[in-house]
């Protein structure tokens, strides 16, 4: 070696971080509440330091040419608490998600990668619980986990398990799905009712457990997807899982991504009455609860009868609606008709919404 | 769904925004107490609606945006001990204090944890005998009547580690100070439905003579306000005065005894701070002298803690409805729901929020 190695310096990681520091000093549970705060984590310190065009799509993967193919990659963890939940657990979630992400840009899932992060103590029986569900729902799902890595970490600084999966899947021709595709006259689908994942486990973390039957809506959609693009192709410009924020923030960030403004019919938005019920009482707003086997789809207004009908086709399909429209007004925002018919914005939240005191 | 679709009709709706189009010759304006009573209103757009001549200004009764500053820091202080769990209801944990919030306190390090009924904090307690554990007791009539349950349940198991925080107000003393107020406006109140549904409407009587101002007292969904508008609307053209009863499904004259009695044996009235307002005498609720063991600050013997306030943020004008949210110069860019100045952009209920999440884009 010729070259000397480089001269120590201060870190300048601290000068520089484009996040101002006295905002948020320490990071807070709100960065990872699919809200304004974790949108502001990506874009002012993510995407500075680590920033490419890919990057900069703000999708819920990447789509990657190679050698002529393209081959979707996404990437999500799991840290859902409880980790058995009614309707799934961390195993089954995990596949799903991020299956989900995969199909969400369009890609045919193949292959998963899983990382386990275990904490000092987690009972091995629930371990294998946790295994043998992730190997349930990558059978259902057509995928296999071809890949993986185990950590321990020491009792107190972990919560029983967390998981890691990485997804990889092929794109077929004639697919062109990306939020900036949306386009004013283009029609808003949802593949069906709305909240139930968030407000089943909502339903059984510590200090709020109430009596429900309800159970998570968590499901791999690429089926539900594959006959959209078959039929419609580059018709289909959107596609979103809404979990994480709900639906109100998938179409605000699709809105500002697309800059176009998208207008939703509350009541054309079905909920079902269990779900309403449990959000009434805790002060929740059902557009910002999670869900987890639900999509929206941006379509081109023709396309959008025969995008219904073959979702609704679909038995994770059968509830699909019209909920809205993409307009050339008030770019960047997103706007609801209420039931008694005034009109509101709808805002992504800061984090995550708290249960109300009255 | 039942008992909220009913309340939601659009055709009903349309026939009440009718009716009080028919009946408003003149301009009036409104206060609505209830936070919750702001939200519904905005979420679903009614204020937008109503005739331009009806101004409808948003009252006091949102728990986290009164709750003094002084306390909040206390909270903040109980919640750093680390012999102590500090439970709250969600939406405090967000409310700025004169240096931080709960929710920092929580991300380092402190155990903050979040119930969604005081008997939670009671049972908490039972489950960590060496830990001791405080529960944020605010809100207004509404939510006293928990609080003064989860004490006397304390009390009834002996624990010697559950104590309340507590800063309870009253909805009455509260219209009596905005009445008072040489700059009032407010012609009509809306009356907190769950705040009567606690206390009834008897207490309304002698504020409504006294200041010849109709009271209406109304529910939560958007029929609810619109019946509880267009019933002030017709007191005031008619020129009556007196109280009413919009909300009738779940308020009875003499409201809920039993709750009241429960109220009355672990509570006494006190003189009350209010955040934005100021001091209003026998505006509060404070624990009766031989249940002081369970009043966190006798036990943790917190000193005084003094602190002053963003002077720029308008919360008490807006609360007192001199003035609307939009119109205090800090609204939406200094002060946000990441950054609030003001407790009222913070809570689920406060108006600045309401505003924020539901006005913003004008």
């Amino acid at each position: 070696m010729s070259s000397a190695p480089p001269a120590l310096s201060p870190h300048p990681a601290l000068a520089q971080c484009p996040l101002p520091l006295d905002d948020y000093p320490a990071v807070v549970l709100a960065h990872g509440g699919g809200g304004r705060l974790g949108k502001q984590l990506v874009e002012q310190l993510f995407f500075p330091a680590l920033g490419n065009p890919l990057l900069a799509a703000f999708h819920d993967g990447s789509v990657l040419e190679v050698g002529g193919a393209r081959i979707a990659l996404s990437t999500d963890s799991y840290v859902v608490k409880p980790a058995f939940f009614p309707g799934g657990d961390i195993g089954s979630l995990a596949v799903h998600g991020t299956v989900n992400d995969l199909a969400m840009c369009g890609a045919r899932p193949l292959a998963l990668s899983a990382g386990f992060i275990l904490e000092e103590g987690f009972p091995m029986a629930d371990l294998w619980r946790v295994a043998t569900s992730m190997r349930d729902a990558a059978a259902r799902a057509g995928v296999q986990v071809v890949t993986g890595d185990t950590k321990v970490v020491d009792r107190g600084t972990g919560d029983g398990v967390y998981l890691n999966t990485t997804g990889v899947g092929v794109v077929p021709p004639g697919v062109a799905i990306a939020p900036a595709r949306a386009r004013p006259g283009d029609v808003v689908l949802l593949s069906g009712d709305i909240a139930r994942h968030g407000i089943a486990i909502m339903s059984v973390r510590e200090g709020l457990e109430f009596e429900t039957a309800l159970a998570s809506d968590s499901a791999p959609l690429h089926d539900m997807v594959a006959p959209l693009l078959a039929h419609l192709g580059e018709r289909v410009h959107v596609l979103r899982d809404p979990t994480r924020g709900g639906v109100a923030s998938a179409l605000v960030e699709i809105a500002g991504s697309a800059q176009v403004g998208v207008r939703l019919q509350e009541a054309a938005i079905p909920v079902w009455e269990e779900v309403r019920g449990a959000c009434e009482i805790l002060g929740f707003d059902p557009l910002y609860v999670a869900n987890e086997g639900k999509l929206l789809a941006i379509v081109a207004r023709e396309a959008a009868e025969e995008a219904l009908a073959l979702l609704r086709a679909h038995p994770l399909g059968t509830e699909a609606a019209i909920v809205g429209e993409v307009v050339a007004e008030h770019p960047g925002k997103v706007f609801l008709k209420s039931r008694i018919g005034g009109t509101r914005v709808v805002e992504m939240l800061s984090g995550e919404q708290l249960p109300r005191i009255c | 769904m039942r008992y909220v679709d009913e309340y939601r009709d659009e055709a009903t709706a349309r026939k009440l925004f009718e009716a009080i189009r028919r009946r408003t010759t003149r301009p009036w304006t409104l206060m609505e107490i209830c936070g919750g009573q702001t939200h519904t209103l905005v979420k679903f757009g009614i204020d937008e609606m109503l005739p331009p001549a009806i101004t409808l200004v948003h009252g006091p009764g949102c728990p986290v945006c009164v709750t003094p500053l002084e306390l909040i820091d206390r909270a903040v202080a109980l919640a750093r001990r680390p012999e102590v769990i500090f439970t709250s209801f969600g939406d405090m944990l967000r409310v700025p204090g004169s240096e931080t919030d709960l929710l920092a306190v929580k991300a380092a390090g402190g155990d903050v944890r979040i119930v969604y009924s005081p008997l939670d904090a009671v049972k908490l307690a039972e489950q960590n005998p060496q830990r001791q554990v405080v529960f944020f007791a605010v809100g207004f009539e509404t939510t006293a009547p928990a609080n003064a349950a989860a004490v006397w349940a304390a009390h009834q198991k002996g624990l010697q580690n559950f104590s309340i925080l507590s800063s309870h107000v009253l909805v009455p003393p509260a219209m009596e100070a905005i009445l008072a107020d040489p700059e009032n406006r407010v012609q009509g109140f809306l009356a907190a439905g769950h705040v009567c549904a606690v206390m009834g409407y008897r207490e309304y009587a002698p504020i409504a003579a006294r200041h010849r101002i109709p009271i209406v007292v109304t529910g939560f969904e958007p029929l609810d306000l619109l019946h509880g508008i267009l019933m002030t609307v017709e007191m005031l053209e008619d020129g009556r005065w007196g109280v009413e009863n919009q909300y009738v499904r779940a308020v009875r004259e003499e409201g809920n005894v039993p709750a009241q009695a429960l109220m009355q044996q672990v509570f006494q009235i006190t003189d009350r701070q209010w955040r934005g307002i100021g001091a209003i005498p026998a505006s509060g609720l404070a624990l009766q002298p031989q249940l002081a063991a369970y009043d966190a600050q006798e036990r943790f013997g917190l000193g005084t803690i003094t602190a002053t306030e963003n002077g720029a943020c308008m919360a008490g004008a807006i609360m007192r409805g001199l003035a609307k949210p939009h119109e205090c110069r800090l609204f939406g860019g200094d002060c946000t729901p990441e950054h609030p100045v003001g407790a009222p952009m913070v809570s689920s209920e406060g108006a600045c929020a309401a505003y924020y999440h539901y006005r913003r884009a004008e």
